[in-house]
């Protein structure tokens, strides 16, 4: 690399990591956050013996996992106007990224609900536990560590896709790079740079998946 | 554990704690349960004893409702009626419920709470009792079986007998009125097994009424008072277990007991 490249790679590396501190990272967070409430509650209506809320919960699953997380979006942002519901980059960014999470995740959880025996929903009815409280106490934090793996991969996942955001106009890691790919023509060095930084990342989170299953261990171990 | 013996009831009250009359159920076409009625006698040990498959766990289960019965009734003694026929709701199912505990063959310990937490669940959570009186009774109780080193413990740590007496523990914490064990020793290796039944006939001494589905004959010879025999969905005889353990009256009663008796 010429020492202009150097430097360019230098001077672009903040502006990218800004767009990952202020756009991708945030946004993830923001979408998981918004999505795992939505993936329980799906799983439970898919669990449900009401066939309506069972059937409503498989459609939900069905039409996020059957299309592009890049059509949802611009459904949300490009779509809903027309409608005459404007919605700002980041606040559509959420809405689809968390309907998103709330498909994939939903499964997850469902399978992880599922992997809980029978005999802990008994043994906590039996000690006078209502269903609800049952779910909170008892299955929910078992399904939980179950869940850790899969939800990792769903939340990695996550944070790459984030970069299709930058096609409605939210300045996250992506888009930075894109922007002074377009100003440098050194598109080649910036993509491979911005590629780093999401490798970074996610090196990051694998770590924290390794860690948090450490911790949610701890019952297993002797 | 403590348990200050209850003042012996009014004569008037002397009904039984709890009692089922003609309980029926099937999985799908299989009839499990044909016309069942049983009684339960306040401070007394009633063992049911059958094959696999005749229906005992059934039975026991629909006496907390964790199984609904098709049809039949379910009355204790202060008149609290669960008609089955009439498809119990929710709240009633939970008031039976509530006057039991349950010991299950697999303990069903709760993996991700301690030994402690497992037997406070139910009084702090469920029964909002104060939760150092709940820890200071969990101890007591602890202590009192050998496992007052083991609280902090996850129950994966602990042997087979030690998790079953801690699910006996957390059936005892709840102070139910009766306690019902389903097979509570067929999980362990035999040699865990005794100190499990060792416990039961304490329990029993110390006036518990208790109803155990169990293949242990002896256990149910010198703790029971009463000694149920099920088959096919039905009680074929019931009785006291000298009675029925060494001089039964019908065929299927003596054949079954000799089979456990001399099983090569």
């Amino acid at each position: 690399m010429s020492s202009d490249e150097w430097h360019l790679a230098l001077t672009s590396l903040w502006p990218i990591t800004s767009g990952a501190l202020r756009g991708t990272i945030p946004l993830a967070l923001f979408s998981f956050a918004g999505g795992m409430p939505i993936a329980i509650r799906v799983a439970l209506m898919r669990l449900s013996r009401r066939a309506v809320l069972a059937r409503l919960g498989a459609v939900f699953v069905s039409v996020v996992r059957g299309t592009p997380l890049l059509v949802q979006l611009f459904v949300v942002f490009y779509g809903l106007p027309s409608l005459g519901i404007v919605v700002d980059p980041w606040p559509s960014a959420i809405i689809a990224f968390s309907l998103n999470v709330g498909g994939y995740g939903a499964e997850v959880v469902r399978a992880a609900i599922l992997s809980v025996p029978r005999g802990q929903w008994e043994a906590a009815y039996v000690i006078g536990m209502s269903h609800r409280r049952t779910l909170t106490r008892i299955v929910l934090p078992q399904a939980a560590r179950v869940s850790v793996p899969p939800l990792s991969n769903t939340f990695i996942s996550l944070v790459k896709d984030t970069s299709l955001a930058s096609l409605i106009l939210v300045s996250e890691l992506f888009r930075q790079a894109q922007q002074i790919a377009a100003f440098s023509q050194q598109f080649m060095l910036l993509y491979l740079e911005a590629a780093l930084v999401y490798w970074v990342i996610c090196l990051a989170l694998s770590a924290g998946q390794s860690s948090l299953e450490t911790r949610l261990d701890r019952h297993a171990t002797h | 554990m403590q348990r200050t013996d209850p003042p012996p009831p009014p004569l008037a009250d002397r009904r039984p704690l709890l009692s089922a009359d003609s309980l029926r159920k099937s999985f799908g076409p299989l009839p499990v349960l044909r016309g069942v009625d049983l009684t339960i006698e306040r401070g007394q040990v009633l063992a049911i004893i059958g094959p696999s498959g005749s229906g005992k766990t059934t039975l026991l289960r629909c006496l907390n409702g964790l199984e609904t019965a098709e049809s039949g009734r379910i009355e204790a003694s202060d008149g609290q009626t669960v008609d089955f026929s009439a498809r119990p709701g929710r709240a009633a199912l939970n008031r039976l419920r509530d006057r039991s505990a349950m010991v299950f063959q697999h303990y069903n310990l709760f993996p991700h709470k301690t030994v402690l937490e497992n037997i406070i669940e139910g009084p702090v959570v469920v029964q909002r009792r104060p939760r150092a009186a709940a820890v200071a009774e969990a101890r007591e109780l602890l202590d009192r079986v050998g496992l007052g080193a083991k609280e902090a413990n996850y129950p994966s740590s602990l042997s087979g007998g030690q998790q079953q007496r801690v699910g006996i523990l957390r059936a005892l914490a709840l102070r139910p009125e009766l306690l019902l064990f389903d097979e509570p020793t067929s999980a362990l290796d035999p040699e865990l097994v005794g100190e499990i039944l060792s416990l039961m006939r304490d329990l029993a001494r110390e006036g518990w009424t208790m109803v155990v589905v169990t293949h242990e004959l002896q256990f149910a010879r010198e703790v029971a008072h009463h000694v149920a025999f099920i088959d096919d969905g039905e009680i074929v005889e019931h009785g006291p277990p000298d009675q029925l353990l060494r001089r039964p009256e019908h065929e299927r009663t003596r054949q079954f007991v000799h089979r456990l008796l001399h099983p090569l």
